[in-house]
């Protein structure tokens, strides 16, 4: 089990698709980074269909986060440490 | 001996289980080391279903196969990824990328078809509309692998 779902996190788009939530990212962010499947995001591997797109606004990320039964999130949480590594191009 | 993993969606269509039991039994009169991972329900209609590990001995949680597999620490000869929506095809594309495994893709569910011409990438795809009989998937996976007589 992910700390995800123990962190306080915002849901921006919920029972979603992978593509639906790039497209999201892409359209409503500035600051957007793109990797691959399995980049390691606070304690989890993100799943997803590369390249995966995480967005910055502020303090916080805006990723996909997907569950097998549920199909993929888009969700917001502050982290200034992950933003750190994106910005300095830990990605693809 | 060679090995395999299941990766298991979510098993709300019946044919996962029945599939996936009816692939491990084949590989393992192969001499192939069957290894599942999967959300907890997935993993314990197998284990409902095989009891005394006749067919699937192995198996381990979703997450932290998807952490081995990205951090290195583990790969597979083979990788079987069950996808019926599409986290199924997440899934399956982080298996492409974060494994060496020779991938194939069990494409099944009223949405098959769909979720099968978005896979773009190397991958065999066997791929039968069905969500509730396993049979027509069953003769497309005997159509792909060469089982021992």
């Amino acid at each position: 089990m992910g700390c995800i779902e123990q962190m306080k996190y915002e849901v921006l788009l919920k029972n979603t698709s992978f593509k639906e939530c790039r497209e999201y990212v892409e359209n409503n962010f500035k600051e957007v980074y793109q990797v691959k499947p399995g980049y390691k995001m606070f304690d989890v591997y993100l799943i997803g269909v590369p390249p995966i797109s995480i967005g910055v606004d502020g303090d916080d990320v805006i990723f996909p986060y997907t569950k097998p039964c549920y199909g993929t999130f888009l969700l917001r949480i502050r982290a200034e440490e992950e933003i750190e590594s994106l910005r300095k191009g830990e990605v693809l | 001996m060679s090995n395999a993993l299941f990766l298991l969606g979510c098993p709300e269509s019946p044919v996962q289980t029945a599939i996936a039991l009816y692939l491990a039994n084949g590989l393992k009169r192969g001499s192939i080391d069957v290894t599942v991972a999967g959300t907890k329900a997935a993993i314990a209609l197998l284990k409902v279903s095989d009891p005394e590990g006749n067919y699937v001995r192995k198996t381990v949680d979703l997450d932290s196969c998807i952490e081995n597999l990205a951090e290195k620490k583990v790969d597979f000869d083979l990788c079987f990824v069950f996808v019926r929506n599409d986290a199924g095809i997440s899934y399956l594309s982080t298996l492409s990328s974060i494994s060496d495994a020779k991938l194939f893709a069990i494409v099944f569910g009223s949405d098959a078809d769909a979720l099968a011409s978005m896979i773009d990438f190397e991958c065999e795809k066997i791929v039968y509309k069905t969500g509730h009989n396993p049979v027509p998937l069953k003769k497309r996976i005997d159509q792909v692998m060469a089982w021992d007589a």
